[in-house]
């Protein structure tokens, strides 16, 4: 049996330079602390890593901040900005408000939802059904209580990708902090912080071939920052903890790698997410792409198959060696229809009828062909045992 | 195949839901003596139970059905659409969820309540085959009241939730799993909730 791997916006597999880099450094265990060589060493990599990364984004090396992850990042942002006490250093002029999108990963929701029972005030913004926020809206719903804005860069699920320079304009015009989630951005397309100029960006190594356990927060010099994990020196006393050095090595190699290969192969997964289109448009009937054409991320692609259950679906492709993605993995415990899907205003019944084919890097035209011929049975097996399908009549439509 | 431990579900249910039983297949005539449907395609699954019946022993002699529905309600009704073979209306009607989950192998704990629409739609299907042969005295309504439809959660799994310790509605919520999808059963839930607290635990 073929193993076709399209859940790369879930994770992706380590980058054959990246497993080299980490095999190469297993032995670097000495505490970048520590005053000795060891540890020394240990800390040479991690300032080499923290250029490397701040050099792609086109930020200065001490605007980055590792963390344990993407999430992290997220939640650091958001619970600082907001925090509403009055001891507090953060210069925040008594603002507490953050505005963030219905389209969020959850960390960046439940982050909200927690500062929010706390007292914080959270206004979501809407998006339009190819899941983009409209610039006006925010222009309206910021008020003199706003603290933060923070919206995603491109979506998970969906993969459509904001105009966030014109956004962070908008809340930079009104003197509000900017953040945007970049986790499934960067590294897939440019980003230039300089140019969008955001106070705060979040990025991670295990969606770009990189290991899990390591991400990055950009700080841009001069924002409020309040730490998230308190009780060390490490990160200039922003992020407490001993420093993942395997996981920041890894990440560097896994960021030189992107800088490679981004570029052509994003043309390339472009042209083949568009083959994978035309086939499954050509050959199945009654589905919908969901998301916005020509302006999302070139490996995303969420289809709605009409009649079936996504979940049923992934399973019987599972059982053929193809891993994907019913909306968004952290879902998968639940039995909520994808809540971003919901916000671009698709039915239930078609959102619970979703799965997420995402392509990476070692995504061929063979695992695309061998994944539409398994589909095509599959379905037509589903759609028979369905008590809700019902083929469209094509003439009518 | 290598991955078997990680599948989610029992070999069972694999079984089940890579071939299901007894479905009704789009050209097939089949003429059912009772028909039930259940559940909301809107909380993600649907069920159909089509039912014929030998009329003098009160026998099912076959079934057929269909659903919109995840693994575990294919293969729980694929299951089920195999043991009721042979049965009596009334035997068939008391089969519970627990005896299906327990001869599947069990099921995740998230996914029992997609193995319950089967059998209530084979109830809905038996009433409706009393309803047809005028038999009305023998229809039998749910002794119980659905509250949650999305999580099938019933007045009575509320009462021994609130034994069982649940004194808040976030606290039934963690034993029943109760308003996790839509919500909309909140209120009516939060009242039951509070009757029973106090018809239990107060004087």
């Amino acid at each position: 049996m073929r193993n076709v791997y399209l859940d790369h916006n879930a994770t992706t597999p380590l980058h054959p330079k990246v497993r080299q880099a980490l095999t190469e450094a297993f032995d670097l265990f000495g505490n970048p602390s520590s005053i000795h060589e060891l540890g020394r060493k240990a800390r040479r990599e991690i300032e080499l890593t923290r250029q490397t990364l701040a050099e792609f984004i086109n930020a200065d090396p001490e605007e980055i901040i590792f963390v344990g992850s993407g999430s992290e990042a997220n939640n650091t942002v958001i619970n600082s900005l907001s925090c509403c006490s009055s001891h507090c250093s953060l210069k925040n002029d008594n603002r507490s408000e953050v505005i963030t999108t219905r389209i969020e990963h959850p960390c960046v929701l439940e982050a909200a939802r927690c500062v929010a029972d706390r007292g914080a005030k959270v206004t979501y913004l809407s998006v339009n059904k190819h899941g983009l926020v409209n610039p006006d809206e925010l222009q309206e719903k910021i008020s003199d209580k706003t603290v933060l804005v923070s919206i995603m860069m491109a979506n998970n699920e969906i993969g459509t990708i904001q105009d966030i320079q014109n956004l962070a304009e908008i809340a930079r015009k009104k003197g509000v902090f900017f953040h945007t989630d970049a986790v499934q951005a960067v590294g897939k397309i440019p980003v230039d912080v300089k140019k969008i100029k955001v106070d705060f960006l979040s990025f991670s190594a295990h969606k770009i071939y990189g290991p899990k356990g390591i991400g990055a927060l950009y700080v841009k010099k001069g924002s409020p920052f309040c730490p998230f994990i308190r009780g060390g020196h490490q990160e200039k006393g922003r992020r407490a903890g001993t420093e993942n050095t395997l996981g920041i090595v890894a990440f560097k190699e896994s960021i030189l790698q992107r800088k490679i290969e981004m570029i052509e192969e994003e043309i390339r997964l472009n042209k083949l997410k568009t083959f994978f289109q035309t086939r499954l448009e050509s050959e199945i009937d009654d589905l919908e792409f969901n998301g916005m054409p020509g302006n999302s991320l070139a490996g995303t692609l969420n289809v709605s198959f009409d009649g079936v259950e996504g979940e049923a679906l992934a399973l019987y492709l599972d059982l053929e060696g193809i891993a994907v993605s019913t909306g968004s993995a952290c879902s998968s415990g639940s039995l909520d229809p994808s809540h971003v899907l919901l916000a671009t205003g698709i039915s239930p019944e078609k959102a619970h009828g979703s799965i997420r084919f995402s392509l990476g890097r070692s995504t061929t035209e063979e695992d695309i062909n061998y994944t539409v011929d398994k589909l095509i049975p599959i379905l037509a097996k589903l759609r028979e045992i369905s008590t809700v399908y019902k083929p469209r009549n094509k003439n009518g439509k | 195949m290598e991955n078997k431990s990680n599948w989610a579900y029992s070999e069972i249910v694999k079984d089940h839901f890579i071939n299901p039983r007894n479905i009704l297949k789009n050209d097939e005539e089949f003429i059912e003596d009772g028909k039930g449907i259940e559940g909301n395609v809107k909380c993600g699954d649907e069920m159909m139970f089509l039912i014929k019946v030998d009329h003098d022993s009160q026998i099912i002699n076959a079934c057929r059905w269909k659903t919109y529905g995840c693994a575990s309600a294919i293969a729980s009704t694929s299951l089920l659409s195999e043991i009721i073979i042979g049965m009596s209306l009334d035997e068939a009607f008391n089969l519970t969820p627990k005896d299906l989950a327990k001869k599947l192998g069990d099921l995740p704990e998230h996914k029992i309540h997609c193995s319950v629409l089967g059998d209530k739609a084979l109830r809905a299907a038996i009433n409706n085959y009393y309803e047809r042969q005028n038999m009305i005295s023998k229809i039998r309504k749910e002794k119980t009241k659905t509250i949650c439809q999305c999580m099938s959660v019933t007045d009575s799994d509320i009462e021994l939730a609130v034994l069982d310790g649940a004194r808040t509605y976030l606290e039934l919520q963690e034993h029943t799993k109760l308003g996790t999808v839509c919500g909309q059963c909140k209120e009516e839930a939060t009242k039951i909730l509070e009757s029973l607290v106090k018809k239990h635990f107060e004087k």
